[in-house]
């Protein structure tokens, strides 16, 4: 799970990071309000969707006056937001973050991510900060520093400090550095999240140590336990099918092509996206009903897809194993009786009792396409989408 | 032999009274697997299925001398379930469970550096279908039938694509020797590798089959210590071509973040390892196949 920047940031503040004062506003005049609040003469104005490169797209404004602060905000609100990392269709601004100006005297990179080789957390630095990552690794990647956290332990602080000297701090401010970046990690580690990003991490002419930006990921899988963060979730940042999917216990991702799959198993589920591509179409979707699909998860998904307007042919592929494809094949006709389909349909049932499903489908009346095969699946909807 | 159970394996059920571990202990007892008894906290000494519950695993390896175990507890209590078993001198653990979270998986691994190398549990999965030998036992939560007796050893990330594997076998008269789920959690117990490793010392396994997909360096690490350790043939498919990056695929562990992690990149990389590919799913079954004859 995603959370804003203005939140990233709040989390922070909480670890000992310190970052610029700033609020989040709804409305122009809020805005105006909250920049006379910070005071100062000069404001930053972020537009707050789950997105980096928010600054090249439009998202980030400096502004030099009060007015200028509710003009820029009046100008974000509502707008729709596209960056590289958001698709096409782009990010709503909701909510906009109203900063006080920082004079930055030198712009760093710290990521926190998993490693997976190591199963351990991988701290990545850099002098270069305000560029992405991968344009770091690229362009400048001898000013890239790794240092692996033995998550049992936790970070050390002669690690915190290794980290700080070889970004080419300034002594006097290597253990306010080292806090900043303790901080991160602890963060990272208490709240179990997937990632920590700050980019830049800035040093100041007034030489404090402030996170300017940051990003954070959550692991959905301990949300239970993170009650705080999961009340962070912004549904308006997310894709509205992908949303309706995983409210009701199904794995969906949106995608670009035309053939809508329903199918059980995640692996199963590639697996047959990479057979349409290779009998020449493209998958509109991935869609997991579970490895143990139900008749009532069929009838969610054959919802899910009826609402995808992309969508010119269904292909449905379960692989029953400890429920049974007459169980599934009642589904099917249930959901057919519920939703009208109005596009061709391509069904493969397999394992337990996959002849007392396919008959059930046949008697049922209802107008499909039988395959027998993954690759006979795969042809049969790809010629259907021709028809 | 098989790897990692067989007929003789005693096996207990942790979360044996609730209604997951109820069903799958019934199916696991169908099928021939020897099924000691269950561990559920606070009904010990009480009956279930007619075999004795107990509070502890430690108590229930002791009083059964039990060597495997599979979980079926909640995600939030699974990591303390594997670690009791770990301590109570469990072999095999099988983490049925989907929805650990990642701290957690890491927290278990270091729990276990604290035992030598003879003494450690194989940990497999979570978010997985579970180890079957076919026609010894079953560890998991597969339908038994689908898969034939054999000499082909399988690991697999996906349940439903490892079936598909093992049916695409059956139909070609292609049997099994044991069939691994390692799950699709970005952190595992146990990765490809070591499940090859177990299946090059296995007198019954004459190839392994690996299912992959996309996301993780441990495909990859698995063709090089084919490719440096292992006489026997490794056949694979990586599933994901078509996935798009950065987006987690179902499986929270398949997503592409860095290099090498794509399926196109996966098949160049095995490849130069010497494995041979499945270039698609549907030929899984034939590619397995052609290698056998060729040996």
């Amino acid at each position: 799970m995603d959370i804003h920047e203005y939140q990233a940031k709040k989390i922070l503040a909480g670890f000992g990071v310190t970052v610029p004062r700033g609020g989040i506003v709804y409305s122009p005049e809020n805005a105006e309000n909250k920049a006379r609040e910070l005071g100062g003469s000069k404001w930053v104005v972020k537009a707050q969707i789950h997105s980096g490169a928010r600054g090249k797209a439009g998202g980030i404004i400096v502004c030099n006056s009060e007015l200028e602060v509710a003009q820029a905000t009046d100008k974000l609100l509502g707008k729709k937001l596209v960056t590289n990392q958001t698709g096409p269709e782009g990010k709503i601004v909701n909510r906009v973050y109203i900063e006080e100006a920082t004079d930055i005297k030198k712009e760093l990179y710290l990521g926190l991510v998993f490693d997976r080789s190591s199963e351990s957390i991988m701290v990545v630095a850099s002098t270069e900060g305000g560029m992405s990552v991968e344009e770091i690794s690229k362009q400048k990647p001898e000013t890239i520093i790794r240092s692996k956290i033995e998550v049992a332990v936790g970070m050390q602080q002669f690690q915190a400090r290794e980290i700080a000297f070889g970004l080419g701090i300034e002594p006097k401010l290597i253990s306010r550095m080292a806090e900043a970046i303790t901080g991160c990690y602890r963060a990272f580690s208490e709240l179990d999240a997937t990632m920590v990003e700050v980019n830049p991490l800035v040093i100041s002419n007034q030489e404090q140590i402030l996170a300017l930006d940051c990003k954070m990921s959550f692991d959905n899988n301990a949300l239970f336990r993170r009650n705080q963060i999961s009340e962070l979730r912004d549904k308006s940042q997310e894709n509205a099918s992908e949303v309706y999917a995983s409210d009701r216990g199904l794995n969906y991702v949106s995608l670009d092509g035309n053939i809508g799959n329903i199918i059980n198993g995640a692996g199963l589920a590639m697996a047959s996206m990479d057979m349409i591509k290779l009998a020449g179409g493209e998958p509109a979707n991935f869609l997991d009903v579970g490895g143990g699909a139900t008749p009532e998860k069929i009838v969610k998904a054959f919802k899910l897809i009826s609402m995808d307007k992309k969508v010119k042919v269904i292909l449905v592929n379960i692989f029953a194993g400890i429920n049974r494809c007459d169980w599934i094949a009642e589904g099917i006709v249930q959901a057919l009786q519920k939703i009208e389909i109005k596009v061709p349909l391509v069904i493969r049932l397999a394992g337990t009792n996959v002849e007392k499903g396919n008959q059930i489908l046949k008697e049922s009346k209802i107008n499909y396409i039988e395959a027998n095969t993954l690759e006979d699946a795969a042809n049969k909807a790809v010629k259907a989408l021709g028809k | 032999m098989s790897v990692l159970i067989d007929k003789s394996s005693k096996i207990l059920i942790q979360g044996f009274t609730g209604k997951m571990g109820t069903f799958h202990a019934e199916e696991m007892i169908k099928y021939g697997s020897n099924v000691v008894g269950g561990v559920t906290p606070g009904k010990g000494g009480s009956k279930h299925l007619n075999l004795p519950v107990f509070n502890t695993v430690k108590e229930a390896v002791e009083t059964t001398g039990a060597s495997a175990s599979i979980l079926f507890v909640p995600p939030a209590f699974a990591a303390d379930s594997a670690m009791e078993a770990a301590d109570a001198g469990i072999k095999t653990c099988v983490a049925i469970v989907d929805g650990i979270p990642s701290h957690d998986m890491i927290r278990i691994k270091r729990y276990m550096r604290r035992y030598s190398r003879v003494q450690k549990m194989t940990l497999i999965g979570p978010n997985c279908a579970g180890v079957i030998s076919p026609g010894k036992a079953m560890l998991g939560i597969m339908p038994g039938h689908i898969y034939k007796e054999g000499k082909v050893g399988i690991i697999g990330r996906s349940g439903t694509l490892g079936y598909e594997a093992a049916q695409q076998m059956k139909n070609l008269g292609i049997g099994v020797s044991t069939s691994v789920g390692i799950g699709g959690d970005p952190i595992n117990g146990s990765s490809f590798k070591d499940i090859l490793e177990k299946f090059e010392e296995d007198k019954e396994t004459d190839a392994v089959l690996m299912i992959g997909e996309i996301g993780g360096p441990q495909e990859v690490a698995a063709g090089k210590f084919a490719k440096e350790n292992m006489k026997k043939p490794v056949i694979a498919y990586i599933a994901g071509l078509t996935a798009p990056k950065g987006r987690v695929m179902g499986h929270a562990g398949a997503i592409v973040s860095a290099y090498g992690e794509s399926a196109v990149e996966k098949v160049e990389l095995l490849q130069e390892c010497g494995v041979t590919i499945s270039k698609n799913p549907s030929v899984m079954g034939e590619t397995v196949k052609s290698v056998l004859e060729k040996k």
